[in-house]
Order: C-alpha cells, then sequence, then structure tokens
C-alpha cells in the first residue's frame, strides 16, 4: 500500500470502511441463512449508525464471531474473510454448502475518492450482497431449515478453503470496489452436488432443493416472524419422500388400487417454502444411497418406471405371487403405491436376489405391509400382499407345479412329448406332482404307438392314403388362435380353446384301425386254396375220425 | 443481458449522450408475469435508490437510511429483496399491473416489453421545456405462455425461478461495473437527478413504459408511454 499516496485521515477512513464492510456483510449472509425474512424501515433522517445507509441489522453473537475471526486484521492480499454456510442433520451428518469470499487483490485506484466514492460503492455491493443472497440453491434450503437439518455459519480468516463444495461447485461474482490499497471482492462458491452425504454420487441436475429428510433440531436463533418452516402438515400437495409410519401405512392402502403397475410415480410437491414432515430415522440412512432411480432435485419428483422387472407386464397372466420373486431381482429399488403422493417403501436391508432375501423383501416394514405392484384386480390388496409374503421363500417350485403336463391313459403318444404349456387335465396345479412315475406306468405310456407330431395331425386318416402311416389330413385348414369367448382359466394357464383342440381329434385305438383290418382279411382269403388243399389230402383220415363217432 | 448503446431521445440534446442500454428476456405464465416483473424492476431500483439526502449549509448533505424485506412470490419458486419503501412499491405495482393488462387485452401471442429508464433532466432556458436525458435503460421483453396442466405449472413454478436468479444474477453484473452515474447533485439540482417525491427514499429519476407486440412481432398496434411522475413534459 501507498501510504504516501493517501492521506492518512483517508487511510483511517478507508480502513474503518473496510472493517465495517466485512462485519455487516457478515450479517447479510447470516442473516439470510437464517431462515426467516428479512424486514428492516427506510428512515429519511439518518441516525448515524447505519453503515453505508443501509439498514442492516447487527446481531451480536454474529459480529462477536467477525471479530473473533478478524481479531483485529483486515482483509488482505492473501488474508481472505470467508463465511462457511453448511447444512447440519440431526444424525450429525454435515455438508458445506456455500463459501463466501471477501478478498482484496493488488490492483489499486489511486484516482478514487474514499470518502464519497468508496463509501458509495460500498454500499451498493452490499445491495448486491443483499440480492445474491437470495438466489443461491442454499437460500431456499435455509428457508426450510428447522426439522430435519440446520443451516450453520462460521466466519474464518486467511486461505480460501474450496474443497469441502465437492465436485463442480460454481462461482458467483457479487462485485468489487477499487480503493487505493487494493481491489475488494466478494463471491460465493456454492456447492452444486446437493448429495445427502459428500460421498455419494448422484445424477447432477441444477439444484434449487435438496431433499434432505430427518428429524430434527433447533434452531440456532428463535424465530419471530410469521412464517413458520417448520410445517409438518402431511398436505395434499406436501407428500414427502419418507415419512413417518403412520402416514405411510395410510398412503399405502388408500393409493394402491388405483394405480397402473407399470408406472410408479412418487410426487415429491414442492410446496412452497414447507418442509417435508419428519420420518422416522432408523430406516433412513441407508435407502437414499446407492438406490438405482433417477433422482431429480431440481424438479422435486421422482419419477420411477420399474419396467426392467417386467412387474406390471400386462400379459403377465400368472398368479401375483410371482411378484415377490421378481422384485427381488432388484433389491434396491423403491416400490411403492403409485398414486400421487404416494410413498415409497425401502426394505430396511438391501437385499441381493438371493432366495433368503426374497423372504426378507416380503416381510412388513415398520408395520408398514409391503406391497408389490401387481397386475391383478386390486380389490383385496391386503390378500395379495399377504399371499405374496406368505409364498416368497417357494417361487420356483410353484413354477414347476403349474407346468406339469399329465398325459391321459390310452393315448397315441409317448411321454417324451409332453410341452410344458399343455395341460390335459383340468385343476392339474392341484394334482399330485408325480412325473417320475407316470413315465414307467404303462397304462399311460402306449410304447408301441407310432410317432405323431401334434394333437392337430391325428390318426383319423380315413381318406386314404394307405400307403402312409402319417398323414397330413389337415393340413388345407389354417391354424388359427382360437379364443373362446369366455374361457380364460386364470388358475390354469390353459383355456377351452386348447382343451378342445387337442381333444377335436382324439388318436384311435389301435386295434380298430381299419389299416389292419384290411390286412387281415385279405390274407386270409389268400390262404384259403392252400389250406383246402391240405385238408383234402387229409380227407381219408377225417372219414376214418366221422366213422369211429358214429 | 444484451449490451447496446442508444443515442438521447431528446431532439434537442446537443452532444449525444450514451445511454446504457440492457435487455432481459423471460418466458412467463399469464398469473406470473406481474411477480417477474416486479421481481425484476425492484432488484434495479434497489440498485438505483439511496436515502433521502438533507442538505446542510456549504453544500453538504447526509443521507437517509434504506430499509430492505424480503418479498415471497406465490406463483413463483423465487424470493427477492426490495427496498422498503410503500410508495415505490405501489408505483411500481400500477405500472406493472398496467402492462399485465395490456398483455391480457391485446389479443396477441401474448408478447410484451415493460422498459425502465434512468433520466437526467436538464434544464433549458425559456421558452425551451426542459430535456430528459436517459443515461440507463433496462428492458424486460416478456413472453406469456399458456399451460395445459398442472405437472405442468408445477414445473413452471421452479423453471421460471431458477431464471429470475440468473436474471438478478446479471443484474447485478451490470451494477458492478461501476460506469456512468449523475454526479452528486447541489440542491438546487437535487430534483434533476433524483426522484424527491417519496418520504422515505429516494430513488434516481426514472420512467417505465410498456409495449405490446402484436401478432407480426414488427410493429407495434399500441405504443402507451406511461409517465409516473408527473415531473416533465416532452
Amino acid at each position: 500500500a501507498m501510504d504516501t499516496d493517501l492521506s492518512s485521515q483517508d487511510r483511517k477512513d478507508l480502513d474503518k470502511f473496510i472493517k465495517f464492510f466485512a462485519l455487516k456483510t457478515v450479517q447479510v449472509i447470516v442473516q439470510a441463512r437464517l431462515g426467516e425474512k428479512i424486514c428492516t424501515r427506510s428512515s429519511s433522517s439518518p441516525t448515524g449508525s447505519d453503515w453505508f445507509n443501509l439498514a442492516i441489522k447487527d446481531i451480536p453473537e454474529v459480529t462477536h464471531e467477525a471479530k473473533k475471526a478478524l481479531a483485529g486484521q483486515l482483509p488482505a492480499v492473501g488474508r481472505s474473510m470467508c463465511v462457511e454456510i453448511s447444512l447440519k442433520t440431526s444424525e450429525g451428518d454435515s455438508m458445506e454448502l456455500e463459501i463466501w469470499c471477501l478478498e482484496m487483490n493488488e490492483k489499486c485506484d489511486k484516482e478514487i475518492k474514499v470518502s464519497y466514492t468508496v463509501y458509495n460503492r460500498l454500499s451498493l455491493l452490499l445491495k448486491s450482497l443483499l440480492a445474491i443472497t437470495r438466489v443461491t440453491p442454499a437460500y431456499r434450503l435455509s428457508r426450510k431449515q428447522g426439522h430435519e437439518y440446520v443451516i450453520l455459519y462460521r466466519i474464518y480468516f486467511g486461505e480460501v478453503q474450496l474443497s469441502g463444495l465437492g465436485e463442480g461447485f460454481q462461482t458467483v461474482r457479487v462485485g468489487t470496489v477499487g480503493t487505493p490499497v487494493g481491489t475488494i471482492t466478494l463471491s460465493c462458491a456454492y456447492r452444486i452436488n446437493l448429495a445427502f452425504m459428500s460421498t455419494r454420487q448422484f445424477e447432477r441436475t441444477p439444484p434449487i432443493m435438496g431433499i434432505i429428510i430427518d428429524h430434527f433440531v433447533d434452531r440456532p436463533y428463535p424465530s419471530s416472524s410469521p412464517m413458520h418452516p417448520c410445517n409438518y402438515r402431511a398436505g395434499e400437495d406436501n407428500g414427502a419422500v419418507y415419512p413417518s409410519v403412520e402416514d405411510s401405512q395410510e398412503v399405502c392402502t388408500t393409493s394402491f388400487s388405483t394405480s397402473p403397475p407399470s408406472q410408479c410415480v412418487f410426487t415429491v410437491t414442492k410446496a412452497h417454502f414447507q418442509t417435508p414432515p419428519p420420518v422416522v430415522t432408523d430406516t433412513l440412512k441407508v435407502p437414499v444411497m446407492g438406490l438405482a432411480f433417477s433422482y431429480q432435485l431440481s424438479s422435486s419428483r421422482l419419477s420411477y418406471q420399474p419396467a426392467a422387472l417386467g412387474v406390471g407386464s400386462a400379459d403377465m397372466g400368472y398368479p401375483v405371487l410371482f411378484a415377490g420373486g421378481l422384485n427381488a431381482a432388484h433389491p434396491h429399488q423403491l416400490i411403492g403405491p403409485g398414486k400421487e403422493g404416494g410413498v415409497p417403501l425401502i426394505p430396511s436391508q438391501p437385499a441381493h436376489g438371493t432366495q433368503a432375501d426374497q423372504e426378507r423383501m416380503c416381510t412388513p416394514l415398520d408395520g408398514v405391509h409391503y406391497s408389490a405392484a401387481t397386475p391383478s384386480s386390486s380389490e383385496d390388496t391386503e390378500t395379495v400382499s399377504n399371499s405374496s409374503e406368505g409364498k416368497c421363500g417357494s417361487p420356483h417350485d410353484l413354477l414347476e407345479t403349474i407346468f406339469i403336463r399329465k398325459v391321459g391313459a390310452f393315448v397315441n403318444k409317448p411321454i417324451n412329448q409332453v410341452t410344458m404349456a399343455n395341460l390335459d387335465i383340468p385343476f392339474a396345479m392341484f394334482a399330485p406332482k408325480n412325473v417320475e412315475l407316470e413315465d414307467n406306468d404303462p397304462m399311460v405310456n402306449s410304447p408301441d404307438s407310432p410317432e405323431t407330431e401334434s394333437p392337430l395331425q391325428g390318426s383319423l386318416h380315413s381318406e386314404g392314403s394307405s400307403g402312409s402311416s402319417t398323414g397330413n389330413t389337415h393340413d388345407d385348414f389354417v391354424m388359427i388362435d382360437f379364443k373362446p369367448a369366455f374361457s380364460k382359466d386364470d388358475i390354469l394357464p390353459m383355456d377351452l380353446g386348447t382343451f378342445y383342440r387337442e381333444f377335436q381329434n382324439p388318436p384311435q385305438l389301435s386295434s380298430l384301425s381299419i389299416d389292419i383290418g384290411a390286412q387281415s382279411m385279405a390274407e386270409d382269403l389268400d390262404s384259403l386254396p392252400e389250406k383246402l388243399a391240405v385238408h383234402e389230402k387229409n380227407v381219408k383220415e377225417f372219414d376214418a375220425f366221422v366213422e369211429t363217432l358214429q | 443481458p444484451r449490451r447496446t448503446c442508444c443515442r438521447a431521445r431528446s431532439p434537442r440534446a446537443a452532444p449525444a449522450m450514451n445511454c446504457r442500454a440492457e435487455v432481459l428476456e423471460v418466458s412467463v405464465e399469464g398469473r406470473q408475469v406481474e411477480e417477474a416483473m416486479l421481481a425484476v424492476l425492484h432488484t434495479v431500483l434497489l440498485h438505483r435508490s439511496t436515502g433521502k439526502f438533507h442538505y446542510k449549509k456549504e453544500g453538504t448533505y447526509s443521507i437517509g437510511t434504506v430499509g430492505t424485506q424480503d418479498v415471497d412470490c406465490d406463483f413463483i419458486d423465487f424470493a427477492y429483496v426490495r427496498v422498503s419503501s410503500e410508495e415505490l412499491d405501489r408505483a411500481l405495482r400500477k405500472a406493472v399491473g398496467e402492462f399485465k393488462d395490456a398483455l391480457r387485452n391485446s389479443g396477441s401471442d401474448g408478447m410484451g416489453q415493460i422498459s425502465l429508464e434512468f433520466y437526467q433532466k436538464k434544464k433549458s432556458r425559456w421558452p425551451f421545456s426542459d430535456e430528459c436525458i436517459p443515461w440507463e435503460l433496462w428492458t424486460i421483453k416478456v413472453n406469456v405462455v399458456n399451460l395445459a396442466n398442472e405437472q405442468e405449472r408445477q414445473i413452471c413454478r421452479e423453471k421460471v425461478g431458477e431464471k429470475l436468479c440468473e436474471k438478478i444474477i446479471n443484474i447485478v453484473e451490470v451494477m458492478n461495473r461501476h460506469e456512468y452515474l449523475p454526479k452528486m447533485p447541489t440542491q438546487s439540482e437535487v430534483d434533476n437527478v433524483f426522484d424527491t417525491s417519496l418520504k422515505d427514499v429516494q430513488p434516481y429519476l426514472y420512467k417505465i413504459s410498456y409495449q405490446i407486440t402484436d401478432s407480426l412481432g414488427t410493429s407495434v398496434t399500441t405504443t402507451m408511454r406511461r409517465l409516473i411522475k408527473d415531473t416533465l413534459a416532452l
């Protein structure tokens, strides 16, 4: 600093201006993060105590902290005054949100008038600070503090430390004022990545709000404003991401019935400056992490499409019993009712897709029933979810039971042509699972029957190709998908149409087949003359036999 | 904001004076027009208002204190700071209300602009009337959008809030350039520089005008100049 160029009075004034500017800067920043609306009155007659002609209150503790940090020094080159704004949850986790830096660089403006221009420009800079403190993301967070988290400040003097702000932090310049001893710069570096924990990686989105959930804590200063940032009302437009136990139970039962299974939309509506209701803390530490869904901080809507699961696919005609098993394949996903305002339910432990974990997934969580989205009608939501819980442990067994094909007696077909999709006995799923026994049962298995390829190629080849053993009698018919009306059976994966097709052309009894009959008659006729010749040779013996009988 | 220079409006200005011009553009829903305009205008006027001057003898003066207050928007996820002066707030609301009505009644695509001009008066000798020489002009171009459903409206609330944050940062950038400001006047000149009619604060002399763009976007069907301050004759 060139003291010779600056009169001592000016130098004294300048130092005083910078000192009070620093103190007022801290007041503006901290007051902007208290969570209240600030209001000061204009006064046409100067009171003499309003620095920079602005009505900025002085909170004594804040002034005390600022003076302590400055320790009689002023911002200078390499010695910056920093106000760090951070967020702290009731669990004790904290995250730095912003660093406001009041710095001095070496660029001097010798010509400038201290008592007049510098003073007015410092006043302008404070007005800019008032404006800018309302537009960084931490402002909205701080307006909602109180129950789940609190905003804290820390003042330090020295080198600026920006490392706690996470990756990709942004900077906004509030302004600069040139002085004969250097240029004062005021700026703010703010966190972009409003992940709950600094170590977790979320999708990066422009932040207006992070959604932080937890129980919490008293505010540093009592609120005297009419605004109540801590709002416990779980109102219609204030759907919480992780509500309390009671709330989630209500939501579960009411929202389940109308949601289409293929889409679960969780709406977290950011009601104007309302905070989410308080939540049970125990379940919260784990779930936000590592969840494979798109978490949009800025739009405040969690949109989750479990398409990959296959749950809710419209052609899944099989029992809802599978829902539990399928969901286990994606254990980290949130599953829940799909209506607006619905609540995602989080398993208390992330499962890993094994059988044992499937069972865990199915157990109720904190008294709330885990309801998987299912395609069936959801009138009995309770029974469905209960059954999914009950049978969660053995979905694979169930699979085998349903898909057994039982072959009826006297059927002209080898057992090895049993296909999984065919059932020719009604209510097969309730029949005993005796696949192995049937293989050896001679009544069932006709060992000598010729091969036929499909039920449609029956053995009714009366038309004639006597030379061919198998006919393609029905070649001129085009196979169409025959869906008889009202025939859908929810229990068995076979319908009346299939049944009808199979038994339309039952295989013939072998002894009744015409080929064989015709063949033996012809043989018989041909062999007659030989037999007669033999008998004529033996006529004397026949006569002697007849005489003995008389 | 785009920065252009324009000549003084008054035809009898002697040397042309450079008037700094800034343009901001916003797209908002109909019900957001008022709050968005007020947010921008109040932020500019916060920087362009001082406390009341009290002149003492020997040409010195003292300056009153400007209070500030937070304003929360109802239709936008946004808050801003304005000068604590009910008179000033009323004046701005009146102008913005007229602009909003004109936009609604114009039947056009909902495009218009509102301008805030800071000027100095230059007194001329009789019979010539005083000149108004603008030194800073802020223009906010508005595009009114119509949204179909509640979900879109919710997104619009947030998006417009974000946009306004950007505008505030832009305004602060301009203010920080410390470019031309009228000299602090003597007591006899103060009314040529400042609006001294308010009782609690003292903004620079300003006027607000607006234009509605018709659907062709080129010519203007209605150009209305509204003089908030009845202190001059052009």
